[in-house]
């Protein structure tokens, strides 16, 4: 047999022992997982350690690797929930938010235009009809001067919103550039803020993943179900301070143009009719914290900024005596009465809340309002019995599985049995390796996948093998036999991997879900059986036929 | 001489193409079958691909499903199935029910109430359950799941093709395709036949049987392509009955190791990954019938073009043909 060259030999040597060092955490994976939250919390507190985490921490040597497999949510428990971020409310109220300043420009040459109202229009577009049609050009000039050059990365040119004329409509609608600006902008906020909240709670490696267009994928492990990580989301906790037209208690009530019919919190049966823009609005929340109002009762109290403190003034110094409301998720929890001009951009929410509740308010404020309502398009809940039954058994018919494919390739080819059984664990071991130092995740599926791969794994050796058996039929001497076995294996074995490799590969990018978890483990078997099957098994061969010079083999 | 295991002896010559028509004529026919029966029967969709809702309890007081079911009976839940799963892995006291609750028509998104109002009305029944799982799919994702497996299987059927009759010939890659989606239907009609549910994970292992059955067939026509250039004067047909006779105890050897693994995992796997590992092992069952009596037949009635260009000699992988 050829002898492998010395510098491919320590790649091998290398490689394995680097293998083995890495797979090896994952045998000590409470333990481990230990050491990893001690020392980041360490970290986190600036090098400050309690005496359990200093326990912790010293539970494994730090000079080891400390990587470990993620475990997927079907094997640790936990909730999975692909939503959907409405983002065409988001081009409802940033288009809503246009109208005042629209109405200002037309005043300004109200002589020429005459009255301006807002007409009824579908979402996300706004319809403004002007008493004087033949002024069309003076109104529609005036109104484009209030579009302001976007830049993006499609072109250079664009403006945020288009302005057309339909009959004595001015018609104005957010251009395609815009939208695309609003929809990057909301789902990056959207994620952002759900991952605000969801470490709020605590929980480890949560996947918070932004999916297509509009979707937003959230995993979370060890939390108890969808509903309580819905509820930790928060489906909106948009917050927004209206004027208030009127307060009624028949829900039947038109609310007239613009303005719509919106129920109280606490009031059973009482309804304001709230005119639609608001005057503030969450977004412009710079704090919010559990208080206490004059009465000692629980409230919440917050903090504009600059431009929503000035806003907030402006409004209220207008309004003295009218009341305005504060709405949350289109519920109004108070509409309290202006008492006079607040101007220091601060102040308090104040309704029938517990402690626990105003306290869960300031949080979801803080952190911020979804931009936008989330539609669930899917929920799972795995509870963790049955991760921890799922482990079990993965992890006896993994045994299980090992011990008889071991004793099967015994069986079948003697001490080349051996020699691939080597090649066997080693890829086992590796496989296992590189999915904890790439962050992989282990789900059943990927379980099922390693198992299988322990069975097509063993394809290679064997086909290597066979070929080793007719060359000494053929009555090649044990060394050539070999070399000859592996050079004309090699191409079956190519192409019988890259084959596997394109299905691994495919069911990646397109599949979700359990497809995914096993082609992860699918894909990598294949590359690292590749590995141990032709490299290891072969230094191996060639380790024992230098020391054993055996005069005949049996394979 | 040391003992070996051998399942298949040293030198065969079984003639494959013995029944040629029999055995073609049996996959052409359980293709058929299976398609009828997938057209007729339709198959047993999970969540994944139907939407809806299943719950999955466990329970230490022992089930009794008629008990649930009039427990949610009054919630007006639409579509309700409850089915007992038995796992010899169990507990003594482990008492598994899947529920599933359709989906329905013109509800886009997961309807939680519907969910937490069911498990609130077991738990009144059964203090002692937990909801082991419970999965939601909205009729938007699940639609879009069957399009993505639809399209995970056709695209991993015609990268293969590509590859192979890149490496090999066309006639070999038809060859090829047809053993492949002969394993995949014919899974498909055993699916159907018998309403085992299919869910997502089942399309995982239809995907791995699809490279599972290249990889046996490749293997075959690695070495056929060899021969080929070996004996240039030998009838074709006889020489596809050498090369499944060489490559014999492999097919077979492989066959078994993979079949060892999958009935390890069918056993002690638990019932979660029940039905994956099922659609495997018929795969690998189908996968090996079909390279040595499908995918050798299509390329014998497809012929080989062994004109006067020199065939590749040399079994380097460098050397594509492309």
């Amino acid at each position: 047999m050829n002898p492998t060259s010395m510098w491919k030999r320590v790649l091998i040597f290398v490689f394995c022992g680097w293998g083995i060092l890495a797979a090896m955490p994952n045998g000590f994976y409470p333990r481990v997982e230990a050491h990893n939250d001690a020392a980041k919390a360490i970290a986190a507190s600036e090098g400050v350690a309690t005496p359990e985490q200093a326990e912790a921490l010293s539970g494994w040597p730090s000079f080891l690797p400390s990587a470990l497999m993620n475990l997927g949510l079907d094997l640790r428990g936990g909730a999975h929930l692909l939503g959907r971020v409405e983002l065409s409310e988001v081009y409802k109220s940033t288009i809503d938010a246009r109208w005042p300043e629209v109405r200002d420009a037309l005043r300004d040459i109200r002589n020429e235009v005459g009255g301006v109202r807002r007409a009824p229009s579908v979402d996300g577009v706004l319809r403004v009809t002007i008493a004087n049609p033949e002024a069309m050009p003076a109104a529609l000039t005036a109104v484009r001067a209030l579009a302001t050059p976007i830049t993006s990365l499609t072109g250079v040119g664009h403006t945020d919103i288009e302005v057309t004329s339909d009959g004595a409509d001015i018609v104005v609608q957010l251009s395609d550039a815009e939208k695309a600006a609003i929809d990057e902008r909301s789902m990056r906020q959207s994620l952002e803020i759900i991952r605000n909240r969801v470490d709020q709670a605590g929980t480890r490696e949560p996947t918070i993943q932004r999916q297509g267009a509009d979707r937003i994928l959230i995993q979370v492990p060890g939390i108890g179900s969808a509903t309580e990580l819905k509820e930790l989301i928060g489906t909106t906790a948009k917050l927004t301070f209206q004027p208030v037209v009127s307060r009624t208690t028949n829900p039947a009530t038109s609310p007239g143009a613009r303005n719509s019919l919106v129920p109280s919190l606490d009031e059973p049966g009482v309804y304001y009719v709230l005119e639609d823009t608001p005057v503030v609005t969450g977004e412009q929340l710079q704090d919010a914290q559990p208080a206490f109002d004059q009465n000692s009762n629980p409230a919440v109290s917050f903090r504009f900024d600059g431009a929503g403190g000035r806003k907030f003034g402006e409004y209220t110094a207008a309004n003295v005596g009218k009341p305005f409301a504060i709405v949350l998720d289109n519920q109004v929890i108070s509409a309290p009465r202006i008492n006079q001009a607040i101007t220091g951009g601060s102040g308090i929410i104040t309704g029938n809340f517990t402690i626990e509740e105003a306290t869960q308010l300031a949080v979801l404020l803080r952190a911020g309002a979804l931009p936008a309502k989330m539609e669930f398009l899917e929920e799972r809940t795995i509870g963790p019995e049955l991760g921890a039954d799922s482990i079990d058994a993965g992890k006896k018919a993994a045994i299980i599985g090992a011990i008889a494919v071991i004793a099967y390739m015994v069986l079948s080819y003697g001490i080349f049995g051996w020699f691939a059984n080597i090649a066997l664990i080693l890829n086992v071991i590796i496989m296992v390796a590189l999915m904890s130092s790439i962050g992989a995740t282990l789900t059943l599926p990927g379980i099922a996948g390693i198992v299988l791969t322990m069975g097509m794994a063993v394809d290679a050796n064997v086909l290597i093998f066979e070929r080793i058996r007719e060359e000494l039929r053929d009555g090649a001497s044990p060394a050539k036999a070999c070399e000859a076995g592996f050079n004309r294996a090699f191409s079956a074995i190519m192409d019988a991997n890259i084959t596997g490799l394109l299905t691994g590969i495919i069911m990646y990018a397109v599949g979700s879900g359990p497809v995914r978890g096993f082609a992860v483990t699918f894909t990598l078997g294949i590359i690292t059986s590749m590995f141990t099957a032709v490299y290891v098994t072969r230094l191996v061969i060639e380790i024992y036929l230098n020391r054993k010079r055996p005069k005949t083999i049996v394979v | 001489m040391a003992f070996r295991l051998k399942l298949v002896p040293e030198k065969t010559n079984i003639d494959f193409f013995r029944w040629q028509w029999l055995t073609f004529g049996f996959s052409i026919f359980m293709i058929v079958a299976s398609l009828g029966t997938v057209a007729v029967k339709g198959l047993n969709f999970g969540v994944d691909f139907l939407g809806g809702t299943t719950i999955r309890t466990e329970s230490t007081t022992p089930l009794d499903i008629s008990v649930y079911r009039d427990a949610l009976a009054p919630l007006d839940l639409g579509d309700v199935t409850i089915t007992e799963v038995n796992d010899p892995g169990f507990r003594e006291d482990q008492h598994v029910a899947q529920i599933r609750i359709g989906a329905r028509d013109g509800e886009e998104a997961v309807t939680s109430d519907a969910i937490l109002a069911a498990e609130a009305a077991l738990k009144a029944v059964d203090p002692a359950v937990v909801f082991a799982q419970v999965e939601s799919v909205g009729p938007k994702v699940s639609g879009e799941l069957i399009w993505k497996a639809v399209l995970a299987v056709f695209i991993g059927s015609a990268g293969i093709m590509v590859y192979i009759w890149m490496r090999f010939e066309w006639q070999m890659a038809v060859g090829t395709v047809s053993a492949m989606l002969h394993d995949v239907i014919v899974t498909l009609g055993i699916f159907s036949l018998f309403s085992l549910r299919f869910d997502l994970s089942i399309v995982a292992a239809l995907l791995t049987i699809l490279g599972y059955s290249v990889n046996d067939t490749v293997v075959i026509f690695d070495r056929l392509r060899e021969n080929l250039a070996k004996y240039k004067t030998m009838p074709l047909r006889e020489m596809m009955n050498l090369t499944a006779n060489e490559t014999l105890s492999r097919t077979v050897m492989t066959a078994t190791t993979t079949l060892i693994s999958l009935t390890v995992l069918i056993i002690w796997g638990g019932d979660v990954i029940r039905g994956f590992v099922f659609a495997m092992i018929l795969g690998v069952v189908l996968g090996t019938y079909s390279t040595l009596y499908m995918a050798k037949n299509v390329v014998l009635f497809l012929g080989v073009d062994r004109g006067d260009k020199p065939k590749k000699s040399s079994n380097e992988f460098a050397d594509i043909d492309a």
